[in-house]
């Protein structure tokens, strides 16, 4: 085991900064893609669902 | 077995939505572990102390940064070449998650190498020809966002992908030269002797890369085929059934 | 020679001297871009020395980046670029006429100038010389790599800053050799291996440019 305490571990050795900012915004950004991609598939459906709509709506009239 | 059944844009959609879920649960997993060993099992280095376990997410990040640009540089081989529009959906799909791989690795490189060498950038070949890398991937996307016909985009995003990727080589060589001739920031990346618990950890974390690049592709290229295929009956039918639950 | 290579290229220089106010604007730009360099940095002589060659390099490479959009655009704009595209000719000759008026009418002007500029860098007839033979090697890769993304970004909205973001990172094997072969001919290890390397450079953009142009434009007039 590396570490003593809880406080050790965030702090790495006085490097807590350079660990944790490099950790943080890699799991930030992939927090952030996986968001908008979930996004993208529902804007994407929601989209081609409201042409399609319209495309039978055109053809109806 | 026929690969060629897999390159319909239907099936490969299905398949897509089965596999998916799969490579995101082995890359949790493997991420798990693969942290585990990075903040536990591996020990301190004895001359980098605590700020090595950057590693663990450095190198794989920029393994995977050149393995999807292949990967793109690939799939539009083969979509020009035989004129597969799956081929094009998938380089479409590749190109964020390898800007964002490619992002990481210059951000954490910068990181480790204020502690350990005293400063966030050096013009080093590896750290110049990553930041090119980056440029190529943002050429890539600006380009295929900025074409509305769609079938241009794909193909003119193909041969920027292959332009980019035979430089690739040449961008490296001629920046390594570059550097050897300008002395001035000479950084020494000689590995203090590996413990072979740091090189597991950090093969596990790039098997990890692998899995989550795969999912979020799949998942990113089932969104392009839909949007792609939504004329055809088969995709009209998805678009009802998956839109109303949306 | 090929008679389509021979006629695009007497055509196209004809019309690149009809607009030479065109031109000369992309090289006074070439000039200005250069000359603002000292007001930035500073007049040191010393220093002035050491970047000189640099700041020609970049300033040439941003005037060849500024011309390149004309390339292939009048022609998009007027039809000739699809009749063209439908006629016998094979692309990959006339591609390379245009590629080669346009360097004549752009690259080579930079490099004629290029001497001048050295000058008030303070750089020695020597290094003068090796400057100018440099950038007569180079810029004909930059046109040709610059062609590439010329014929992808044709007819786009926002295409020039598109096409920056496109060639530059392409490029920039082309400035480390060209702006370096005057550092090692200073130093005294010689020119040979830099020439070999941008003429080697050379030939291979020669050889795979004009056909990824040609299959550019093709997949943009579809």
């Amino acid at each position: 085991m590396n570490w003593d305490s809880f406080a050790a571990f965030i702090d790495m050795g006085g490097r807590g900064a350079f660990v944790w900012g490099s950790y943080g915004v890699t799991l930030a950004l992939i927090v952030a893609e996986l968001w908008a991609l979930s996004r993208r598939r529902r804007d994407t459906l929601h989209r081609l669902l409201r042409l399609q709509q319209l495309d039978t709506d055109r053809s109806a009239t | 077995m026929n690969l060629f059944k897999f390159s319909s844009p239907q099936t490969f959609y299905s398949l897509a939505g089965t596999l998916a879920p799969v490579f995101g649960v082995i890359a949790a997993v493997l991420a798990t572990v693969g942290l585990y060993i990075s903040f536990f099992a591996a020990p301190t280095d004895a001359v980098q102390g605590e700020v090595y376990r950057i590693i663990f997410i450095h190198v794989p990040a920029a393994w995977m940064s050149m393995v999807i640009y292949l990967a793109m540089a690939f799939w539009s081989a083969i979509g020009l070449g035989l004129g597969t529009r799956l081929s094009f959906y998938m380089a479409k799909a590749l190109a964020p998650t390898g800007a964002l791989f490619c992002f990481l690795a210059l951000w954490t490189g910068a990181l480790w190498g204020r502690p350990t060498w005293g400063t966030y950038w050096a013009w080093d070949a590896r750290m110049t020809s990553q930041l090119l890398l980056l440029f190529l991937y943002f050429g890539h996307i600006a380009l295929t966002n900025a074409i509305e016909d769609a079938r241009r985009a794909d193909k003119a995003g193909a041969i920027i992908a292959l332009v980019g990727a035979v430089n690739i080589p040449i961008i490296y060589f001629s920046v390594k030269w570059w550097n050897t001739l300008h002395q001035g920031s000479s950084i020494n990346l000689t590995k203090s002797s590996m413990a072979s618990t740091m090189l597991i950890g950090m093969l596990i974390m790039a098997l990890a890369a692998w899995a989550y690049s795969i999912a979020v592709t799949l998942v990113r290229v089932r969104s392009i085929i839909l949007e792609r295929e939504r004329r055809t009956d088969w995709a009209a039918a998805e678009i009802r059934l998956q839109g109303a639950k949306a | 020679m090929n008679n389509a290579f021979i006629a695009v290229l007497r055509r196209d220089l004809l019309l690149a001297w009809r607009s030479r106010a065109d031109l000369l604007v992309a090289l006074s730009f070439f000039v200005v871009v250069a000359s603002l360099f000292p007001f930035g940095v500073g007049s040191d002589p010393d220093q002035l020395r050491a970047i000189g060659p640099g700041v020609v390099w970049v300033a040439a490479l941003l005037a060849t980046l500024l011309a390149l959009p004309r390339m292939f655009s009048q022609d998009f704009d007027s039809g000739v670029l699809e009749q063209l595209l439908l006629s016998q000719e094979p692309p990959v000759a006339w591609v390379s006429a245009k590629i080669a008026a346009h360097w004549l009418s752009t690259g080579l002007p930079l490099v004629v100038v290029s001497p001048l500029l050295a000058l008030m860098y303070g750089l020695e007839p020597g290094a003068i010389k090796v400057l100018a033979l440099a950038l007569l090697i180079g810029t004909p890769i930059l046109s040709l790599i610059g062609a590439i993304g010329a014929a992808l970004t044709l007819g786009l909205r926002g295409a020039g800053s598109l096409l920056a973001l496109l060639v530059l990172p392409l490029m920039v094997p082309v400035l480390i050799f060209g702006a370096g072969s005057v550092d090692a001919w200073a130093s005294g290890i010689g020119l040979r291996a830099h020439l070999l390397l941008m003429g080697g450079g050379l030939f291979a953009a020669l050889a795979l440019a004009p056909s990824a142009s040609a299959a550019a434009l093709r997949i943009t007039m579809d």
